[in-house]
Formats: C-alpha cells, structure tokens, sequence
C-alpha cells in the first residue's frame, strides 16, 4: 500500500537523520482526502536503543514512533456499550498524570471494501498505522451481520500475533488467590483458531489446528524478549506434546531453539493439564508462560479469574510492524451502559501496559498506584468491586491521587 | 452366530433348571456368549471363575507401581476376592506388542487397574500415546471424575461437589497429524455426531441415577462453530428427553474463570476431549490435589480404573511420599463395578477415615506422612470392623 511504503520511506529516513546524534525535525505530509501535517522529532540513538528494547522482538527496525520529550500520538477505540464512558475516564486520568499523550480517537465497524473483503474503516488503519499505538474498549460482536468479529478482523489487518496478559493480584479486592504474579503470552493467529473446519461426512465434522514453524519462533522470540525486558526470571512453555506429537511437539522444538539464544533467563517446559493442576493450587510458581491459541485463550482467563475477573485485567496485543493495541477484554455491558456504573479498571492498566510499552515508566507507575491505592482504600468502588459509586466518582478519585502523588 | 444363540438358548434353560447346583459354571458359560449376542442391551460381567473376579493390572511408570502394590497390599489383607494379571508395559519400546498384551488382556477380563505409562516425546512422533491407544481400542468413551471437597483437607474453596463426564476418544485426541509443507503441521479435531449423542446420554443417564439437578456443556462453539457446535447440539437433543434435568452450557474459557471463583455453581458438567483434560485437572486442584481423586473409564464392554489425573509422579516416585488415596478409591470403584459393594465400602470407608479424622496426610496434602504410614493405617482401620482380615 502507498501509505505503508510511504511510512517505510519516512523511518528509514529517520534512522538515517537520528544516527547523527542529534535531532532532526521532520515533516511529513499525508495526503489521504486532505493534508494533515504531523511534526515529528526523531529521538536521539540512545534512547531509541532503550525504548526498542523495551518493546521487545516486535520490531526489527529501530523505534521511530517514541520519544522523550515528544508527545505521542495514541489511536484510541473507544469501542460499544460501556466502552465510551471508560475510555472517558482513562483520557481524563491520564490527563491528570500529565501523560504526553495524544489521542486520536477512531471507530471501528466492518465496512465491505473492494473485492468484497470486510476490513475495518480506513482512516482507522490510516491513524494505527501511522502511530503504532491503540487503545481499545470492548467491541460488539454483532450474531449474524455476515462479518466475522471485530476482534478477527483487527488481528488479521495489523498481524497481532501475540496476546500479552499481565496477571498481577490486587490488594484491596480479594480473591481465594493472593501473590499472583504471572504473564501468559499466547500466541494469536494460528492453532486451534484457525477457523478451518469442513463436514466429512453427514455427522462428522474435522477441525483443523494448524501450527507453523514461523508463527511459533516468533511468539517464543517475543516471549524471552518480553522476559529479559521486564526482569522476568524464567519461561515455561505449555504443551500436550505427548498426545499432540507433531503439532506440538514442533511448538516445543522451536521454543526450544530460541531459549538457546537466551541464556539468561530459564527455560521450563510444562504439561498443560499439569500447568492447570498446579495453577490452581500454587500460582506462585509460574512467570512467564507460552503457549499456542486455545491452551493461551483458556489459560489466560482461567489466571484473570485468579485475580478478579475480566473486569480487572490488563491486556496487550503486538502486531508484527510494531504495531501494538492494548485491550480491556471484558464484554460491552449493554445493561449497564450509559449509567455511569462501568468499572474503568481493566482500560486503565490496559492504559498503564501502553505506557510502559511506550517507556513511560513513571507515569505508568503513578497512575497504577493511584488505582490501586483507591481499590484498597475500598472507600470509592464501582459497584462490581463492591461498592456503590459510580464510574466518574472512582475516575475524580483516581485523579486526585494521581495529583496528589506528583 | 447361530450356534452361538443355541448353546446359549441351552445354557439358558440349564441355568434356570440347575443353575443352583452347577454354580458359577453355567454362569461363565452363560456370560461369554451373552456377551456376543446381546451386545446393546446388557453389560457382560467380567471374568469370574470360582467365586473371584480376575483384574487386569499394569503398574505404568512413575508412582503407579508402588501404588498398585499398596493396593494389592490392602485387597490381599482385606481378603478381597480379586486375583491381579500384571501385564507389564514397557514406555521406552517402539514396538507395540506390550499394549496390545495388555489390550488383549483386558478384553478377557472385561476390568483393568492401571498406572499411568509414561509418553516420553523424545521418540518419533509415529510413537503414540500407550494410555490414549487402550482408550481407543477398547473404546472406553466415558471418563468420569467425581470430584469432592473432603473435609479433611484444606483447600480455597469449600462444598465443591462436581461430577465431570468427559469423552475419552475421539477430539483433539484423534492422533491424526500431518505435515503437508515442511514447517506446517496440522493436527485434526475430529467429532462425531454418534459420540457426542452416546457421551451426553451417558451425561444425563449418569445425572439421573445419582440424583443431579443440572448439567452443564463445556465447549468453544463460538470459535469452533462447526465441531463443537455438533457437540452441543447433540446435547441440546440428548436434554429434551431428560425434562427433569437442568441443561445448560458454558463456554470453556468462562467456565475455568468461574471454577476458580465460584465452583459451586458447577453440578454435573459434559464435555469434549481436550476440555475435559483441562477442566478435570482445575477440578482435582481445587479439592486437593491429584493425589486424591480417582478417576474411571468406562466403555460399553470394558471398564479401567485409574487415577483422575492421570499423573506419572516421576518426581515422586520410590521415595515413599506418593499420595495412595486416588489410587485406593480408583480401586474402590472397581469393586463397586464388580458388585463387591461391601468391600469397596469397608476400603474407602478406612481410606476417607484416615484422610478427615485420623489427618494422617502425605506430603502433597501439606503433612509429614508417608505413603506406607497412611497405608498401614487404612489397614488397622479395616481390621478394626471386625471383618475377616489376612496377617498384616
């Protein structure tokens, strides 16, 4: 596509332009139905080798889209249901940490594009694109409009290959599980989600999980990667090799062949019923976990209900062009929307997971604390965490620790 | 088949005329060939001769051997009428020829114990799973769990009653995998339309003679429309016919969330292959872990008893830590198939009374005991009753 090359053209110019450790001013125009004129500023070299390494394999080239000083543009999705009202609250929480960020806010429905493919609106992939970022509330999956989800269909347009969940116990809202603190990296394209499914025969019916070779050494790359980044000590891949022996069997062997490559952090491989059997019992003694699409699909939530709930957890996804849209995973909640009762925790770490992606450590740190010191105070709570205000007085509170903490 | 049905025609009228007299003779007799002509309506009973059953039993790899050992140290002390064929299988041969020894076995007596055999997944992928091969072969379609907080044993959750149904053959299971281009494997999911109608009858038969209010499906069918959509069609269908059961279905990702948070809100729950790995592995550690619940396979000629969570313990092996209580109970169950309700309640009766009064527990359950210790207490207790008992 024009644009994309367009984009290549202008950060391959800016590693140029940023390899004379200087700065450089950069002006671009874009000329999509009218011209829209971004002022960027190249990052000087060290920092740009800081924050690639903070993003993790994802990117190959060095990062053009971060900088120190710059103010960041952020795609924001808002999303259907309650997702307005919490995107709300996280723009006006960040605004309050003072976060050098610029949102930019699109929509997201699935329009017929030429040849009759679904995809999503352009001057969405467009602002995506151009600013590496998103930040997405729930979608809608609307049953029977004919398109696939909108989930799929943003996967399949920036190649988010890899689903990053945090899962981080809370104090303040207790479950049966307390010292949880683990990562399920679950690879996202292929597997058992390949959706390639065929009746054989009246009553039999085969689906197919497709498992590469390519697909798994990327997501074991990132793994280590996100590992060695995020002081990570150890990673364990999740298998059933032992039934599945080809498929993965050839998911361990890559895993294998890329923990090689990084001496520095431990490599384990688990069972996956076992991972199960002892995640319920002793989360403690998992770190990093990684795994194809369906065992990281269950696994993942079965470690968000560890901590809470959809309601409370973080979530990222990363894209193969450096691409990388941080989600709330939860549903739309169209009872409740519109009543200002939405619980705006889990886009608000989705949020704080963006900006240490970013590099923004500091303001990350500030708004995480602040949530969590409200949630443990437990004297303003939406109504799911167990108190009764509503979704702007547990934003204003947020806000005024925020201000507090600075 | 035709002399078949005469003879058996002739046994018939034996038994009924002298049956009392010739004993368990006409009975064998009877059996063997009931069992090739009746197939749908009746279960064979297993091989009895004299009054005691034969068992099939392979040790397996890892902790099964010492286990099994304590549990022929317990049926020998308890004067259980069961004699044990060992049939050893070897988990480092390529060859089958040891799993079919052991399949052959089973089908002559009808009931087997087993350990579990080790899959090492350093050999050639052509090598496949022993344990996954005697469930095919033997089609044991139905892996029952019953999984119960016991009181003895502390656990985060509490008043966990949950009966899992899990079709033990075909799924993710298949064992059918290709690579077409180096590099991209594919692995099918096969489900058919007769298995998931025989494993939700099953579900709900099972739910009706154990006096359960609800079942529950587990399945993906928003991912999978196709496979798992037939599997819960066919138990929507297999529902309508039991109006006194409640039918519902959760997605599998939302049900290991509300496992960890609510699992009382679970009573009887149905579900495919890989599902029912995961989720009877949630189960087992949300009571206690996998050293304390049995698990059964059963099919529609044979029945194979195990442990639940179908664990090698390599790491604990020979060291006289292992856990013997899903081992003991799993053995329980098979007297219970073999009708010897008396003895499979005195067994797990001192088993569960060593686990909740006594509090003696192994290693996994957080005590100091071993796997010996726990043992010969559950044989004191039994001796205790008054039963007839042989030297300790």
């Amino acid at each position: 596509m024009e644009v994309s090359n367009f984009n290549k053209a202008v950060s391959n110019l800016s590693v140029i332009g940023s390899s004379f450790c200087g700065r450089l001013f950069l002006v671009r125009h874009l000329a999509l139905g009218g011209s829209q004129v971004i002022v960027r500023m190249a990052a000087g070299s060290v920092w740009r080798s800081l924050v690639s390494q903070v993003m993790g394999g994802a990117n190959r080239r060095p990062a053009v889209s971060s900088f120190s000083r710059g103010i960041q543009t952020v795609t924001l999705i808002p999303g259907d249901g309650i997702g307005p009202e919490i995107s709300a609250a996280v723009v006006k929480i960040f605004d309050a940490a003072k976060a050098p960020v610029q949102w930019e806010e699109r929509n997201v429905t699935a329009i017929k594009g030429p040849g009759g493919k679904w995809m999503i609106p352009g001057d969405a992939k467009e602002s995506m694109d151009r600013s590496k970022i998103g930040l997405k509330g729930p979608l809608k999956t609307p049953i029977a409009a004919g398109h696939p989800s909108m989930n799929l269909l943003l996967r399949k347009t920036f190649d988010l290959y890899a689903n990053v969940r945090p899962c981080i116990s809370i104090e303040g809202y207790r479950t049966p599980y307390t010292d949880v603190d683990l990562v399920t990296i679950r690879e996202n394209t292929e597997g058992e989600y390949s959706g390639i499914e065929h009746v054989i025969v009246d009553g039999v019916v085969q689906s197919i999980k497709l498992i590469t070779e390519d697909a798994s050494r990327r997501i074991a790359e990132y793994a280590f990667e996100y590992a060695r980044n995020n002081q990570r000590s150890s990673v364990t891949a999740v298998h059933k090799a032992n039934i599945m022996r080809m498929s993965d069997g050839l998911f361990l062997r890559k895993c294998r062949e890329v923990a090689e490559n990084f001496k520095d952090v431990k490599f384990t491989e688990m069972y996956l019923d076992t991972v199960c059997l002892n995640m319920v019992q002793d989360p403690t003694q998992f770190d990093v976990l990684v795994m194809p699409n369906l065992y990281g699909d269950i696994l993942s939530d079965l470690c968000a209900g560890l901590i809470g709930g959809l309601g409370v957890t973080p979530s990222g996804n990363i894209g193969a062009n450096g691409v990388a849209i941080f989600e709330s995973v939860h549903g739309t909640a169209p009872d409740i929307a519109g009543l200002d009762l939405a619980n705006p925790t889990a886009l608000l770490l989705s949020g704080v997971m963006m900006l240490r992606h970013m590099g923004l450590h500091q303001h990350a740190a500030k708004i995480q604390t602040a949530c969590f010191d409200t949630i443990r105070e437990k004297k303003v709570l939406t109504k799911d965490l167990g108190g009764n205000s509503k979704c702007s007085e547990f934003t204003t509170e947020i806000c005024r620790r925020v201000q507090d903490l600075d | 088949m035709a002399a078949h049905s005469s003879v058996l025609s002739v046994s018939r009228i034996i038994n009924r005329l002298w049956g009392r007299h010739l004993g368990n003779t006409v009975k064998v007799f009877g059996t063997t060939l009931t069992s090739h002509r009746n197939k749908t309506l009746h279960v064979p009973l297993p091989a009895k001769y004299g009054g005691r059953h034969t068992v099939t039993l392979i040790p397996g790899d890892g902790i099964g051997p010492e286990l099994l050992t304590h549990v022929r140290e317990v049926f020998r002390f308890s004067c259980v009428p069961v004699d044990f064929e060992v049939v050893h299988v070897n988990s480092a041969l390529e060859a089958e020829d040891d799993i079919d020894n052991a399949i052959t076995a089973i089908r002559r007596n009808g009931v087997a114990l087993k350990g579990n055999i080790e899959t090492k997944h350093t050999m050639p992928p052509s090598v496949k799973s022993r344990n996954n091969l005697l469930r095919t072969s033997l089609d044991l379609y139905a892996n029952v769990m019953h999984c119960q907080s016991l009181p003895g044993v502390q656990t985060r959750h509490r008043n966990i009653d949950i009966m899992i149904i899990r079709e033990n053959t075909e799924g993710e299971y298949s064992n059918l995998e290709h690579e077409s281009v180096s590099g991209v494997v594919e692995s099918l999911k096969i489900i058919t339309r007769s298995n998931s109608l025989r494993i939700a009858e099953y579900a709900f038969q099972l739910a009706r003679e154990k006096g359960r209010r609800k079942v529950t499906a587990v399945h993906k069918a928003n991912i999978m429309k196709l496979g798992d959509g037939l599997f819960l069609q066919c138990c929507r269908e297999v529902a309508s016919g039991y109006p006194d059961i409640t039918f519902d279905s959760m997605i599998v990702d939302n049900t290991t969330m509300q496992l960890v948070s609510k699992p009382q809100q679970f009573d009887v729950m149905v579900m495919p292959n890989l599902y029912g790995n995961i989720v009877s592995n949630v189960c087992a550690g949300l009571v206690g872990g996998p050293g304390l619940v049995p698990g059964a396979n059963y099919g529609r000629d044979y029945a194979v008893f195990e442990t639940a969570t179908r664990n090698t313990g390599k790491s604990v092996a020979g060291k006289n830590v292992a856990n013997p209580t899903a081992m003991l109970l799993a053995s329980c169950m098979m007297l219970d198939h073999l009708k010897l309700y008396n003895y499979a309640n005195l067994i797990r009766n001192a088993v569960l009374t060593t686990m909740n009064e006594t509090r003696l527990h192994t290693a996994d359950l957080g005590g100091q005991g071993t796997t010996s210790e726990v043992v010969q207490s559950i044989m004191r207790i039994i001796q205790s009753k008054g039963q007839l008992t042989a030297d300790m």
